[in-house]
């Protein structure tokens, strides 16, 4: 039991913290409900990996990692925003998770399930976390760039089509592997609400993104720990320990105004 | 190109059309290195697209050819900076391996607290010269500046113009200028393009002065009135 919950701290420190760093891009981008609506996007691929007996999160990673291209690539053609495009995938992937998956497993898929995280899964989340902020602070910078102006970044030689693609792809992997910790339906919350609240303290990057992060991981770590002694679903409790970080923060932010 | 040395730029037939709407069409002008061209025409004539295409950014037809070891730096008419913390500092950095203090003195702003002050609480005439810094902390030779007094007010429009001066007296920069001011195209540039589309004039800068170019470019003259207003 102690095992599981260490392993389950690890996976939602590592989890939490890059979600955070790439979620704090998603919020000045105001595409804040594209995180949360591209997390529903993998029900379908946990389902397919149920019925199908492999990994489900090998198949939310697929669904994912195909969305954030089908998004891209659409973004591009047809000029929509991603939140129009992302709207009508994350339904549709909603509605069709919802049809196949097994009612038995739904309940843990949509709030995640601490109980059965092993050693493999947490090695794997914490390498895929850590690869995932390596690359994310590689385009960080450049991200942001081409969000003050497309031509800036283009004139400084940034492929702006490309480093997005990327970012979707990063946001992907760790929204998948963050999914076996809080679920499908509260994942795309990690994504949210930690950047949100460092936006609040921030008056630079670096300290929004590093704020970002650690509120992240502080969430998700604050969460585990009492799904685990109250012996409830580890996804509410991590939304609400990031909720009331972000409390804390419009009271801060109010009070220095 | 190689063969005339004095050319920076020389841009032939280029047009732009973008879902099936022609932005530029047919538009061809050559510059010489270390002049001023200013580019004037009503909103829509195509000026920004027309900067869009010298970086490249946008497909077109026609022929861009810029000079060999021509570096561009490039001052957008807007950027997007309300909902992003972000330093005078952290934005210099970007693309640019530069000492930020250094980079400031050129556009005067050089006090000790500016490079720490967060991009979005910025005067408007403070953020274009934080952009201006931002162009040249790379050592470019042509300078792109679209709309240099947009959102400016006026008592802070001056270290903006003594920063044009210097680039083009002293560094001997190529300059080109997207604007509606004729009092920039008379004081400052050397060229003249007016675009509406189509290029509608192309000579010195001091021909706008004259009822024949204006009535080309406006479709009327400009009154003497209006001209001292806007000085």
């Amino acid at each position: 039991m102690i095992e599981t919950l260490i392993l389950s701290l690890l996976i939602g420190v590592f989890v939490g913290f890059s979600a955070g760093y790439l979620g704090s891009i998603m919020v000045l981008e105001k595409m804040a409900l594209v995180g949360d609506a591209l997390s529903h996007v993998a029900l379908p691929g946990l389902a397919l990996g149920i019925l199908f007996n492999f990994n489900p999160f090998l198949g939310a990673f697929a669904f994912l990692f195909a969305s954030a291209v089908i998004i891209w690539h659409l973004g591009r053609v047809t000029k929509l925003s991603f939140e129009t495009i992302v709207g009508a995938m994350f339904t549709l992937a909603l509605a069709i998770g919802i049809l196949i998956f097994p009612e038995a497993e739904l309940l843990e898929a949509l709030f995640g399930d601490i109980a059965k995280v092993t050693a493999l899964d947490t090695g794997v989340a914490v390498v895929v976390s850590i690869v995932a902020l390596f690359l994310a602070k590689l385009i960080y910078k450049k991200l942001v760039l081409s969000m003050i102006s497309e031509e800036l970044a283009v004139s400084k030689g940034v492929d702006v089509g490309r480093i997005n693609l990327l970012y979707l792809l990063l946001v992907s992997v760790v929204v998948a592997i963050g999914i076996q910790i809080v679920g499908t339906l509260l994942v795309g919350f990690l994504v949210i609400v930690p950047a949100a609240a460092a936006k609040n303290l921030s008056a630079d990057l670096f300290k929004y993104a590093i704020l970002s992060a650690i509120f992240g991981a502080t969430s998700a770590f604050s969460g585990i720990l009492f799904s685990s002694f109250l012996n409830l679903s580890p996804g509410p409790l991590v939304v609400i320990s990031g909720i009331i970080i972000f409390v804390a923060s419009v009271v801060a932010k109010w009070q220095s105004q | 190109m190689e063969n005339n040395k004095d050319f920076v730029l020389k841009v032939s037939n280029l047009s732009v059309r973008l879902k099936d709407q022609t932005i530029l069409d047919n538009v061809s002008f050559e510059l010489k290195r270390g002049t001023t061209l200013a580019i004037l025409g009503p909103n829509g004539a195509g000026k920004t697209m027309l900067f869009r295409t010298l970086l490249n950014i946008v497909p077109y037809t026609g022929n861009i050819e810029w000079a060999e070891k021509t570096k561009i730096g490039y001052v957008p008419q807007n950027i997007a900076v309300d909902e992003i913390p972000i330093s005078v500092r952290e934005f210099l950095s970007f693309g640019n391996h530069v000492d930020v203090e250094t980079s400031l003195s050129p556009v005067r702003l050089d006090n000790k607290n500016m490079a720490d002050k967060t991009l979005s609480y910025l005067s408007g005439g403070e953020l274009r010269r934080v952009l201006i810094a931002w162009a040249l902390a790379d050592n470019p030779n042509v300078l792109l500046f679209d709309e240099p007094t947009t959102g400016v007010d006026l008592g802070s429009e001056e270290p903006i113009f003594v920063t044009l001066k210097e680039l083009k007296e002293k560094q001997k920069m190529t300059l080109l200028l997207i604007t509606h001011d004729i009092h920039i195209v008379n004081e400052y540039s050397d060229y003249l393009l007016a675009l509406n589309r189509c290029v509608t004039f192309f000579g010195e800068s001091k021909e706008i002065m004259k009822p024949s170019v204006q009535k080309i470019i406006y479709g009327e003259p400009v009154c003497i009135g209006a001209l001292n207003e806007e000085r």
